[in-house]
């Protein structure tokens, strides 16, 4: 191939999809790097602090899509503190220097200030689409911004995200002239917005394909702007309740029936369930249904709308639908690839609403499983065993017993063979999320099976250090592992620490690493980030200048290029 | 966003309390529980106490635990359709009015049924206008959204119960006037 003038070889890495492949290609030689990194147009980092944002942008002067993770995983627990880090300026600020062509930005846990968006803005023209998940820090304000300057914005997608309600003006913002947009989700956006300049803009955009709209959106402003955008594949219903009651129903039904393109929605906030049956029409042609966020949806009225969705392929749901609900589901959703059932009683005292029964009944009526998010009161070994036969294809497994030490209720055991069979039988698992009384067995049948295992979450397991020197020493593709409450200690930590840079990340919280194992490792590793996140503010003297003894109560290990970071609060101490 | 110091703290006492998490203990919960609920904690006895203490468990996101709390309030407070559909029942020359819940009534018979028993000690005989009957000397009457005196029976049940704001039992001259009211 060395022989192939460069446009073949570019041409050649075009096919790659993956950001693993265009990696692994430019490691080949110099020809290839070069070639490659000039020819990348999307760059994905897993980690903000692995690399600077320079170093990113002059690798690559071409890029026009840019990824950027922050936080970790569990910072979606509270586990992280509010002002650890993450913030996007230092990327939105280096992009606008060195890579003006930029046309999107996806960030996932970090910290967007208005100014972020305000210079993004207005410092790359051709940008087209703007993707935030789980971020913090801007208000509508910033969001005015990106609609008055963004000429001919294609995507703004908010998912998630704790926004700032400073008025309902943003939405205005759009020009007259703005007729671009496919994609429009603000869904997470908790005050009003003004819906006449709403159904203006969905009316002027004759490819909006994806629209979802937020909690403050009636069933009357729905209906109108259904009217205008009949092409919609992607639809959030709003709070998809009414204000008066009597015409909504048939107005509704007929905007449905109207638009046979809906393949995806979500919303149904306050759905009252004579509604939910003017949807009966689209059932069928659908293939993601969330209802996660729609208690007000009783049962009965779920099972009648699932009945009608045979081509689901994503079903999100809360547990309120129970096994009952769930045995409809297997028997309807053939298709069903996706499952995700969360807890309708947060705090998890409630009564049983989903148990082990419901997830087998799933496994049988649905073979093409492949990811599940389970929040249940109970799991046996047994039923493990048999959703483990029955889905042999999970990618991603994830379990969440509400009880985070709860054994089988039957034969009050660990559920060690359970998660054991998940793991032997589902060699393609990327991910995987434990819970459950579990002994260090487990992590032996982790570290024997999982080889393709990417993501691993650990909650309340396990027994000594072995545990986690099975799951470092055995799985080979391990990219992320985060700990919490478990007997994990220094032993563990220092077992096998070049592991550390073949991951992107390891967080352990309320577990025995102590300060003196976290030193030690930061001296091995130099180019590993050791921080140690301490909280306390009680003028202790062991906090002020603690003993290597001392316990570390929270502590996140990522590689890095970059040394300790500038941006680190008081309380985190890099190592 | 203060105080995340005491929030994010990790303790197994009471809420209040200011026992300092304990350094013996590997995890709040001990490991061979065979009815997890009992033995949580091991300060108190408190399963629920110690189980709300837990940050960050179960792991469910804080947009949606957030969206969540928001959402339960609000179908607590706002639930027309399901708590009832109550309307003031007056009669005229009765000292007090009623109040009654359409929802409860699958139809106008037994509406009226249910308001013959209620205003039977105001009235010497049956409120119910039926057919063919002359005699009444009572008309049930509505006052609906636009605030129209209207008499009942003219429009499909469910119409009625949507647009009904009140309900007027009338008697005498007036009663009579209604009846013959396009």
């Amino acid at each position: 191939m060395t022989y192939f003038p460069d446009e073949v070889v570019e041409h050649i890495f075009d096919f790659l999809s993956s950001h693993r492949d265009r990696n692994n290609v430019s490691t080949v030689c110099k020809a290839w790097y070069l070639v490659e990194q000039l020819s990348r147009l999307r760059v994905f980092v897993g980690n903000c602090y692995a690399v600077r944002p320079e170093r990113v942008m002059a690798r690559f002067p071409g890029m026009k899509c840019l990824t950027v993770k922050g936080k970790p995983h569990f910072a979606d627990f509270n586990l992280v503190p509010h002002d650890w880090g993450g913030d996007a300026l230092p990327w939105i600020e280096t992009a606008a220097r060195c890579c003006p062509g930029l046309e999107e930005l996806r960030l996932k846990r970090m910290v967007v200030s208005d100014e972020s968006l305000e210079l993004l803005a207005r410092a790359f023209p051709n940008f087209k689409s703007l993707v935030l998940i789980s971020c913090e820090g801007f208000s509508t304000d910033g969001l005015a911004e990106i609609a008055t300057h963004c000429r001919g914005l294609r995507e703004l997608d908010l998912q998630e995200n704790e926004v700032e309600d400073h008025g309902r003006q943003w939405l205005s913002c759009f020009p007259d002239s703005c007729t671009s947009l496919v994609s429009l989700n603000f869904a997470c956006l908790k005050g009003e917005v003004n819906t006449s300049a709403l159904e203006r803009l969905v009316a002027r955009c004759q490819n909006l394909r994806c629209l979802k709209l937020n909690r403050a959106i009636s069933i009357e402003s729905l209906i109108k702007i259904l009217a205008r955008a009949p092409n919609l594949v992607e639809l959030g219903t709003g709070s998809f309740t009414a204000d008066h009651r009597t015409e909504a129903y048939q107005n509704l039904l007929n905007a449905f029936y109207k638009c046979n393109s809906i393949r995806n929605l979500s919303g149904f906030w306050d759905a009252a369930p004579r509604y939910l049956q003017a949807i009966y029409s689209i059932c069928s042609s659908l293939t993601v249904l969330n209802l996660s966020y729609a208690p007000a949806i009783q049962v009965n009225d779920l099972i009648k709308m699932i009945r009608h969705c045979f081509k689901l392929q994503k079903l999100w749901v809360l547990d309120s639908i129970g096994d009952k609900g769930l045995a409809a589901v297997a028997c309807a959703c053939k298709e069903l690839q996706e499952l995700r059932v969360f807890p309708s009683d947060v705090y998890g005292t409630g009564i049983a609403a989903v148990t082990e029964e419901g997830l087998v009944a799933i496994s049988s009526g649905c073979p093409k499983l492949n990811s599940l998010l389970y929040f249940c009161h109970q799991m046996t070994n047994a039923a493990l065993i048999t959703v483990a036969k029955n889905c042999p294809h999970f990618t991603r497994f994830r379990l969440c017993i509400l009880d985070p030490v709860k054994p089988d209720p039957i034969s009050n055991e660990p559920l060690d063979e359970g998660f054991g069979a998940i793991v032997k039988s589902c060699k393609d698992l990327k991910r995987l999320s434990l819970s459950g009384l579990l002994t260090d067995k487990v992590f032996l049948y982790i570290g024997m099976y999982a080889s393709r295992l990417e993501m691993l979450s650990i909650a309340f397991a396990g027994e000594s250090d072995k545990g986690m020197v099975y799951v470092l020493n055995g799985c080979k593709n391990l990219k992320k592992l985060e700990i919490r409450d478990s007997p994990f200690g220094d032993a563990a930590l220092l077992e096998n620490v070049g592991k550390y840079e073949t991951m992107r990340s390891l967080w352990m919280s309320s577990c025995d690493v102590t300060q003196g194992g976290c030193k030690a490792l930061a001296a091995k590793m130099p180019r590993l980030n050791v921080e140690v996140i301490n909280e306390r503010e009680e003028s202790d003297e062991m906090v002020e200048n603690p003993s290597d003894m001392h316990r570390v109560e929270k502590m996140y290990v990522y590689r890095t290029l970059t040394g300790p970071r500038d941006d680190a609060p008081d309380f985190v101490w890099t190592f | 966003m203060a105080s995340y110091v005491e929030d994010t703290e990790l303790r197994l006492g009471l809420p209040g309390s200011d026992a300092p998490a304990s350094r013996g203990s590997k995890r709040s919960l001990p490991e061979n529980s065979s009815a997890g609920d009992e033995s949580c904690c091991r300060n108190d006895g408190s399963a629920s106490a110690a189980k709300a203490q837990v940050v960050g468990w179960p792991p469910i996101g804080t947009y949606r635990k957030n969206n969540f709390q928001a959402m339960k309030v609000e179908t607590m407070v706002v639930e027309p359709e399901a708590s009832g559909l109550y309307v003031k029942v007056s009669m005229d020359g009765a000292p007090y009015l009623r109040k009654i819940d359409l929802k409860v009534y699958k139809g106008y018979q037994e509406l009226k049924e249910a308001l013959d028993s209620m205003f039977k000690c105001f009235s010497q005989g049956e409120l119910s206008r039926k057919e063919g009957c002359n005699g009444s000397e009572y008309a049930i009457a509505y006052q609906d959204k636009d605030g129209d005196l209207m008499l009942v029976g003219d429009v499909p049940w469910e119409m009625f119960t949507s647009s009904c704001k009140r309900l007027r039992i009338m008697k005498g001259s007036e009663a009579r006037g209604l009846e013959f009211r396009q």
